[in-house]
């Protein structure tokens, strides 16, 4: 190799690297800030009618009258009371069912293809038939909050049950732990970040239903305040009433993360 | 406390696993079971602990658990079997958690055994954060935790790296020259079987039959890994393992 007669042909090209993500938070602004800024000027131009759609500032003075009337408060509690309630009853329902399924043949061989046949129906179209069970008020959109967000949780919960690695269930038995011991200690917090995630998925759709409800039968709600905003063709309201809902989803899925964070800080 | 495997046999269906097995796990000893993959030598320890039924046959127990025995057969699992959600210590307490109703008495066996294991300073740390050698030390301290009459022992240094694998080999042949424990040591690795058995027993290729069972002379802390006997020892059961082995790995996944 150090034979002086063979000359060297440079260093060997380098031809790793690419493919990975770096942070690059100011672009991520800059775009947000060059979008508001491009669709400002459109307004003022008048080369995007007020119609179609208002200007970024007309929408944050809507959203302030909103705020400041005190409608926001309103509208939004109406409808978190409702996502809340619905949600956290499928959820714990959810995570019961899901474990009986997990747990036991009989309840699996039970639920598990009555579970599996309902969850595509699109929920929202029982919401008349619920109208007709539980009437016109909160028990129609409750019911249909929480029968939205029950599927998915039983699949997330007995999907993770399933996943939940069998070495330490024989463990748990070679130690002398009871049935309930090791549901408690090794399958629930086995499944635990499966169950997170299916949570993560039935808060939108709780969000989703919500909104698609108070569209269609309510006096208050954000879905409802959009829906009279629209009919008024009120655009501003319109758009300040949808920047609710994202900035409502974004901190739904925030409280998710701090959640996982906590929960799940055993894993890397 | 002492097992005995009476004519024991075992099929998945049609599919016969282990046949006629007859075998004495005798109090004090180390008892290897070696054979080629595939031989059903896990099962069979499943079988002595109670985790699944044999087709025919059955395993007998003689004699008390020693008073204190809170789990009288004890399994150290190839893979650990830690929960990754609970601490070093969280997962030694684990099994003395549905023993023993006094939390200080069962912190006064976590700090003993961690002590013993010379794990006190990793006491708070997750499994993530440990090396494999590390994980298999917590697990030997979870079972040493509950005084187990009988360690059953599946593969349980199998994966670790060779260098890792010989240190704790030494733990293990310490740790047996002061509690003088009753173990079976299931291994398809001979030079953990020399070095550890008592007694080896090699299984056939499947359906598992005991071929032969040699003594191994000399105890345990004068058994050197290049000791002219035990190389002797081993290349016997190289022998008489080879064919099967060669065999077994010819062969088809059912």
């Amino acid at each position: 190799m150090t034979d002086a007669t063979i000359t060297t042909r440079g260093e060997v090209p380098y031809r790793g690297g690419g493919f990975t993500h770096r942070p690059m938070r100011l672009v991520s602004l800059g775009v947000f800030l060059a979008l508001l800024l491009v669709w400002e000027a459109g307004s003022r131009t008048g080369i995007i009618s007020e119609l179609v759609l208002p200007a970024p500032s007309e929408v944050g003075s809507a959203f302030y009258d909103l705020w400041r009337s005190g409608n926001l408060w309103l509208h939004l509690s109406a409808s978190l009371a409702r996502v809340a309630s619905g949600w956290v009853l499928g959820t714990i329902l959810g995570i019961a069912v899901g474990f009986a399924i997990g747990l036991f043949s009989v309840v699996r061989a039970g639920a598990a293809p009555l579970v599996a046949a309902i969850f595509p129906i699109p929920k929202i179209a029982l919401l008349p038939l619920f109208i007709i069970w539980f009437g016109i008020g909160e028990g129609s959109k409750v019911g249909l909050i929480l029968f939205g967000t029950f599927f998915p949780t039983v699949i997330a919960t007995y999907g993770g049950i399933d996943n939940v690695d069998r070495t330490l269930i024989r463990m748990g038995q070679s130690f002398g732990l009871s049935r309930w011991e090791i549901a408690r200690k090794i399958l629930f917090p086995g499944a635990l970040p499966a169950i997170l995630s299916g949570m993560r998925i039935t808060a939108a759709i709780a969000i989703i239903l919500i909104v698609a409800a108070e569209l269609i039968a309510a006096q208050k709600g954000i879905g409802a305040f959009i829906q009279m905003a629209g009919s008024l063709f009120a655009t501003d309201q319109l758009v300040a009433g949808v920047l609710v809902l994202s900035a409502l989803g974004l901190s739904v899925n925030g409280l998710i993360n701090l959640a996982e964070k906590y929960l799940l800080k055993w894993r890397a | 406390m002492e097992l005995k495997v009476d004519a024991l046999t075992h099929r998945y269906d049609d599919l016969t696993v282990l046949e006629g097995i007859d075998l004495d796990v005798r109090a004090g000893q180390i008892l290897c079971i070696v054979g080629p993959s595939g031989c059903g030598k896990s099962t069979l320890l499943r079988m002595l602990g109670g985790l699944e039924r044999p087709s025919e046959g059955r395993v007998l127990q003689f004699g008390e658990p020693p008073a204190g025995s809170l789990n009288p057969l004890t399994f150290i699992f190839q893979d650990f079997a830690l929960l990754p959600w609970r601490t070093v210590a969280g997962n030694v307490a684990l099994p003395l958690e549905s023993h023993l109703a006094s939390a200080s008495e069962r912190e006064r066996i976590v700090a003993d055994v961690l002590e013993r294991t010379r794990l006190s300073d990793f006491r708070n740390a997750y499994p993530r954060q440990i090396s494999g050698g590390m994980k298999q030390r917590v697990a030997i301290a979870r079972a040493l935790a509950v005084r187990p009459a009988i360690f059953l022992m599946d593969e349980p240094l199998s994966a670790l790296d060779a260098q890792t694998k010989d240190l704790l080999m030494e733990d293990l042949v310490d740790l047996w020259l002061r509690e003088r424990f009753t173990a079976v040591y299931v291994t398809h690795n001979l030079d953990e079987a020399v070095r550890l058995g008592h007694r080896i027993a090699i299984l056939s290729r499947q359906p598992g039959r005991v071929r032969t069972i040699i003594e191994v002379p000399g105890e345990l802390d004068k058994r050197t890994p290049d000791g002219a006997e035990l190389s002797q020892i081993r290349g016997e059961l190289w022998r008489q393992i080879h064919d099967e082995a060669r065999e077994a790995d010819r062969q088809l996944m059912k």
